[in-house]
């Protein structure tokens, strides 16, 4: 490896012969300035590092979508993402979804409609939802976009889109219906606040 | 009945069929589900203690012989490497009652995948690293995974998981079966199963001053700690174990697993916290399966479609460390008016992880083999499969002769078959198509067991006028909490909102496992006896409460332990419409409809969830989990969750779930049957019957994939 | 998982030379298959160098009509991007018939092209795998293999490439362009997989310390017709099957193009060129793709438990180029 001057480089030559590097995660709006081991994922950042365990491990393989968080506004399995090579990224997990007592409408239709029951997999549900209206918002198809939907424009979210799009997020109780009835019902604005959510 | 297709958060009164039970009966939400959706609520690996170390356990690599020796010290060497503990240097324990958590006391290895270390390091990085870094040498022995109809070694056991003979025979089967004018006489296989709860199995111990605090991930804190006090020599009054909230459990954390037990050795070994999550892959081989089961299934019958002779014969397996039998056979002794009858289980003790509950042992794969055997009757006598059902409805228990202490299965396939539109059914295979895919709809009934257990409560006036209820029971995501302060407000006569509810403790009063689909029943039998004390005292005091409150305390063992005269049971009707896709093979769910009658429905709103789960898992069963063991290797080949497919979102169509409200006061004081398991039995038959009906292929082994149905296709596509 | 060092390169050439000086490093991009591999022990690279900083995350047209797609454009951007929808649709749907929308967004395409295969035995480090450790054994022949290959394994490997957008890329002829220590070099993406012969630890043509800068399509035929098809074992989030990627162009009612390739079946994306032989210039019916399909899956040797699959390619070709035809 040759050595360079620029203090950024000389960092980066460190860090490749380092089993550790400095680096900062801005979790829900707080800048987290951290040293940590190169095999730390996101998702153990948060948990054993942060105390934020809302982040669910559930495989450690992304195959579960328990870890779901969001990462610059889109959704990911934060078990596979090491933290060290998402320095200086926004991330939000399910502890960033309110604002103050205020519920994020997703987090309202889901007490709402009853939309989870052991509630381990209901924070990546929930990072999942709030990602998927933004793809959709935003024209990213899914696999049950039909052919003649314009690209680029909105995806419409039908049921059967919201399922395919909520389905890299295991329930194993069985909520999956009721949180397709949840995610629609903040998809329509329809979102039942107050009372009904008290019933 | 209830009368809300889709779930909302006012399902409006609840029409019933008589007067409930027990004034409860209201849709209330659940108490901790804002915890729930802000990622607060803490499960048992979300609790660091200062200083806690961090455990990964090293699993055998061979299926059965013994270890040779350990080499640890490259393990030793890394950075942050504590311990390894094993056979050599851990803990003794004293003889646990269950076999499989006698850890690290030997050099045996019974199967693949059974803990012979435990790594601890500073960092989860790092016991994981030094977990990898054990070498351990083997002498390995000879073995068998492989469970067949004929295998040598297959026993008859005295009794099988619930505690029923292995062999129950009425009248002479042989003999009528040989004698009837129809017969049908098939196989049915249902693999091993994964329960897979999201929240993999954890513990955090931690020892303070003689005291063995653990949070576990379990579905019975009482009797962990009774398991975990006797383990270590303690006294029941040294050892808390939490169980606050719980990703799940689906039987595999109803008895005491490995993470509490090797988390508390690691704990007291090394004198610091240690936390303790298994990985994902490691589960299959050390929480428990649903056992294969190879069912063979005899039906003898009148023309007109009664039975007169059934038999259900059941090969299973279990491990060589204990004996488990899945009690596949047992539904058919409460099922039918058949006059001779023989259902039986044989198991073979072979090389393999110990099998163990999963959602409604026996009855979910007995009665997928039963119910499509009744289904074959049918298309075999042509008689419309809930006629056929409704003629062999018996009057009492056939196996007992006791009366039910209500049954309404014929209610429930009316009633379905009416929601769900059922008729006018055309029988005749493949003839039906929607865009290209071939449908079918099909039909199978449920039953589940009431069980009960003796429990503790306490309840508590406080003088300002709160209430506090205090129960040892556990919410693995069924409503627990809610539905006991339901209860509890009822008997006391006062708002939910005035009582505070505590659970998941074992430094609470003492309660069984949520389990068997008893957790209500018995829990809230002690919360209703305590409750209604508190309240005949509060009747009776004169002036006001002492500053200290009140107390009332229960226990129902005694009523518990009362045989009941009466059978009693759960039952359900499922009917599903399937298309097939004839390219792939591919069988999707269109609709799913469920109507149950389990007794009093306390909570509509989080009942509903409970079915609508457990026909999720059923949808699973028939379509699209399944394991195997590996013959050369001997451990399940699909060990994670990309290869053992627990079905996604889109897998899952609307679901739709009703109940007929019993009112049967032979239950307990809220007229309740249990409603956690019923929701998967009748599931994966009706499914598979629709496949019949759309492709005109009957398919006897689960699950029904396209590597199993594509080569029956070729002439419908 | 064993210490590493980190690198995040600032250029393409910083991330070659730092790869290149150390042996056993690895790119990071996505991560999605690596970290997981890395976790199982399957990977234990001593340096990981992340190019997911580097200026490989455009799409770009290119002057002769075809498309050039950065290495670390994530799926889910690749799959939304107007052109490849409108264009390309082969490639749109490979992708979203891939993982999970989560995983769609982290996974970039140079990554996906390099995943490794799902076989159990190569994911179990306890076990004999010769693509994991050359020499020990291939226990998938006799052993659990109902996912693997029907064509083109050999004695010593039978697994299969688990990519779909690799299907969608080889059928659509689009060219990887690599960077390594000794310069850069296109490699068409059929030839980019390796069939495993004696070397099945070799997935790929890639030397060591290439990288994946880009991947290039050529323009689209006007006039043609594609899509994707996949069959899995649940309805969605599940590797296929069985997958094909079909190209057909038909003009009064014979075959003008085709171009065909199936997943699922091989240790890479299997172009059909002998079923495109038969499809050229025949008359568009189903009876053609039928020979079509049969005439590639002739050189099929199933093993014990993978026969189905046979049958299913052959559906999903004759089904996907039945649906293509009647387009025009």
């Amino acid at each position: 490896m040759e050595s360079s001057p620029q203090p950024a480089a000389a960092a980066r030559t460190t860090a490749a012969t380092a089993e550790r590097s400095d680096m900062v995660l801005h979790v829900n709006g707080v800048p987290y300035p951290l040293t940590l081991d190169h095999r730390t994922t996101v998702l153990d950042a948060l948990r054993e590092h942060l105390d934020l365990t809302g982040a669910k491990k559930g495989c450690d393989h992304g195959q579960c979508g328990a870890c779901t968080v969001l990462v610059d506004g889109r959704r990911a399995n934060s078990c596979l993402l090491l933290a060290v090579a998402q320095n200086g990224r926004r991330i939000t997990t399910v502890e960033g979804l309110a604002e103050g007592d205020r519920l994020h409408p997703l987090q309202e239709a889901f007490l709402d409609r009853d939309a989870f029951q052991c509630g381990y997999c209901t924070p990546g549900q929930l990072c999942s939802a709030v990602g998927l209206l933004a793809e959709a918002a935003d024209g990213f198809p899914s696999s049950v976009t039909p052919d003649t939907a314009a690209p680029g424009a909105p995806v419409p979210l039908t049921a059967d889109e919201i399922r395919e799009r909520m389905s890299g997020n295991l329930c194993r109780c069985g909520a999956y219906p009721r949180i397709v009835d949840a995610v629609g019902d903040v998809r329509d604005g329809g979102i039942r606040t107050g009372q009904d959510v008290a019933s | 009945m209830s009368q809300d297709p889709l779930p909302s958060a006012n399902p409006g009164p609840t029409a019933t069929r008589s007067a409930p039970a027990s004034p409860a009966g209201a849709s209330v939400a659940r108490r901790e589900g804002r915890e729930k959706v802000t990622g607060t609520a803490r499960y048992a690996a979300e609790h660091t203690p200062p200083g806690c170390a961090y455990a990964w356990p090293v699993p055998a690599t061979i299926c059965r012989g013994r270890v040779l020796a350990f080499d640890t010290r490259a393990a030793l060497a890394l950075p942050g490497a504590c311990t390894v503990l094993t056979h050599e240097n851990a803990p003794c324990l004293a003889p646990p009652d269950d076999p499989a958590l006698e850890l690290l006391q030997n050099d045996r290895v019974p199967h693949h995948g059974w803990y012979v270390a435990l790594a601890v390091a500073d960092t989860l990085e790092a016991a994981r690293a030094v977990a990898a870094a054990v070498r351990v040498t083997y002498e390995t022995e000879t073995h068998d995974v492989r469970l067949t109809a004929g295998h040598p070694h297959l026993y008859t056991p005295e009794s099988v998981n619930g505690g029923y003979p292995a062999i129950s025979e009425r009248g002479d089967f042989e003999g009528a079966f040989a004698a009837a004018p129809a017969t049908l006489d098939a196989t049915y296989a249902v693999p091993p199963l994964h329960n897979h709860p999201m929240e993999p199995h954890a513990a955090t111990a931690r020892w303070k001053d003689g005291h063995l605090t653990v949070h576990d991930s379990s579905q019975g804190a009482t009797l962990v700690r009774d398991e975990l006090a006797a383990l270590f020599g303690l006294g029941k009054d040294e050892v808390t174990v939490v169980s606050e909230h719980v990703g799940g459990g689906f039987g595999c954390k109803g008895t005491p697993r490995p993470q509490a037990v090797l988390a508390a050795m690691a704990a007291r070994y090394t004198g610091r916290p240690v936390k303790l999550a298994l990985p994902r892959r490691q589960l299959a081989a050390v929480v428990g399966h649903r056992a294969p089961t190879l069912q063979r299934v005899r039906l003898g019958a009148t023309h007109d479609g009664v039975l007169t002779a059934l038999a259900h014969e059941v090969a299973t397996h279990t491990s060589t460390v204990k004996e488990f039998v899945e009690q596949a056979a047992v539904p058919a002794r409460v099922m039918y008016a058949a006059p001779h009858s023989r259902t039986g289980h044989r198991v073979v003790a072979l090389d393999v992880p110990s099998p163990s509950w999963m959602r409604a042992p026996g009855e979910a794969p007995g009665m997928f083999a039963l119910e499509s055997a009744v289904d074959e009757l049918a298309v075999l006598l042509d008689i419309d499969p809930i006629d056929l059902r409704v003629r062999n409805e018996p009057g009492t228990e056939p196996d007992s002769g006791r009366p039910f202490s209500s049954r309404h299965l014929v209610d429930c396939l009316q009633d379905g078959a009416r929601r769900f539109g059922w008729l006018p059914r055309d029988p005749r295979p493949a003839v039906r198509r929607a865009g290209g895919l071939l449908v079918g709809t099909g039909v199978a009934a449920a039953t589940y067991p009431v069980y009960l257990g003796g429990s503790d409560a306490e309840a508590h006036a406080d003088a300002d006028g709160g209430y506090r209820v205090r129960v040892n029971a556990t919410d693995i995501g069924t409503g627990a909490r809610t539905v006991l302060t339901q209860i509890a407000a009822a008997a006391l006569g006062v708002p939910e909102s005035r009582i505070r509810i505590e659970i998941g403790s074992s430094d609470l009063p003492d309660a069984p496992v949520a389990g068997g689909s008893a957790g209500t029943g018995s829990w809230g039998w002690a919360v209703h006896k305590a409750c209604t004390a508190l309240a005949g005292r509060l009747r009776d005091l004169d002036g006001p409460l002492p500053a200290d409150g009140v107390t009332e305390t229960a226990d129902t063992r005694q009523e518990n332990a009362e045989p009941s005269p009466y059978a009693r049971h759960a039952f359900g009707a499922h009917f599903a419409e399937v298309r097939v896709d004839t390219v792939t093979g591919t069988v999707r769910v269109h609709r799913l409809l469920g109507v149950f009658a389990a007794g009093h429905i306390l909570n509509p709103r989080t009942a509903r969830s409970q079915f609508i789960g457990g026909m999720t898992m059923g949808l699973g069963m028939a379509l699209t989990e399944g394991s195997t063991l590996d013959p050369a290797f001997g451990d399940f080949t699909p060990n994670d969750l990309a290869g053992y497919h627990v079905p996604v979102c889109a897998d899952v169509p609307a679901i739709e779930a009703y109940w007929i409200d019993e009112d049967d006061p032979h239950l307990n004081p809220m007229g309740t049957k249990g409603i956690g398991e019923i929701g998967i039995v009748g599931t994966a038959a009706a499914i598979a019957n629709a496949v019949r009906h759309a492709t005109g292929v009957r398919l006897r082994d689960l699950p029904l994939t396209p590597d199993k149905l594509l080569p029956h296709l070729a002439r419908l596509s | 998982m064993k210490p590493f060092g980190y690198l995040r390169a600032a250029s393409v050439e910083e991330a070659v030379r730092a790869g290149a000086a150390q042996p056993g490093a690895k790119f990071l991009g996505g991560g999605t298959n690596l970290v997981d591999l890395m976790k199982l022990g399957v990977e234990e690279p001593p340096l990981l160098v992340d190019v997911s900083g580097l200026p490989l995350d455009r799409i770009e047209e290119l002057p002769d009509g075809g498309l050039r797609i950065g290495a670390t454009v994530r799926n889910s951007e690749l799959a939304a991007a107007v052109a490849v929808r409108e264009r390309y649709p082969v490639l749109s749907q490979a992708l979203l018939s891939g993982a999970s929308g989560q995983l769609r967004n982290t996974a970039t395409t140079g990554g996906n092209l390099v995943q490794r295969t799902r076989c159990t035995y190569f994911q179990d480090i306890s076990k004999p795998c010769n693509k994991r450790a050359p020499g020990t054994g291939c226990p998938a022949r006799d052993g659990a293999h109902r996912d693997l290959a029907v064509l083109g394994h050999s004695a010593h490997c039978v697994a299969t490439q688990p990519s779909d957008l690799a299907v969608a890329l080889a059928a659509l002829d689009a060219t990887a362009h690599l960077h390594g220590p000794d310069g850069e070099r296109e490699v068409p993406v059929t030839e980019f997989h390796r069939l495993p012969g004696e070397h099945p630890e070799q997935d790929t043509v890639l030397r060591p310390g290439e990288l994946i800068t880009a991947v290039r399509l050529p323009p689209d035929r006007p006039g043609a017709h594609s899509r994707y098809r996949k069959a899995r074992d649940r309805a969605s989030f599940a590797f296929a099957l069985v997958s094909v990627g079909a190209v057909l162009e038909v003009r009064g009612g014979a075959v003008r193009y085709a171009a065909l390739a199936f997943g699922g079946l091989a240790h890479r994306p299997w172009r059909a060129r002998a079923a495109e032989e038969v499809l050229r210039g025949a008359p568009a019916t189903a009876d053609t793709f039928a020979r079509a399909a049969d005439a590639e899956l002739a050189a099929a040797r199933p093993l014990r438990e993978n026969g189905f699959k046979i049958t299913l390619a052959r559906n999903l070709a004759i089904d996907a180029l039945t649906d293509l035809a009647a387009r025009t």
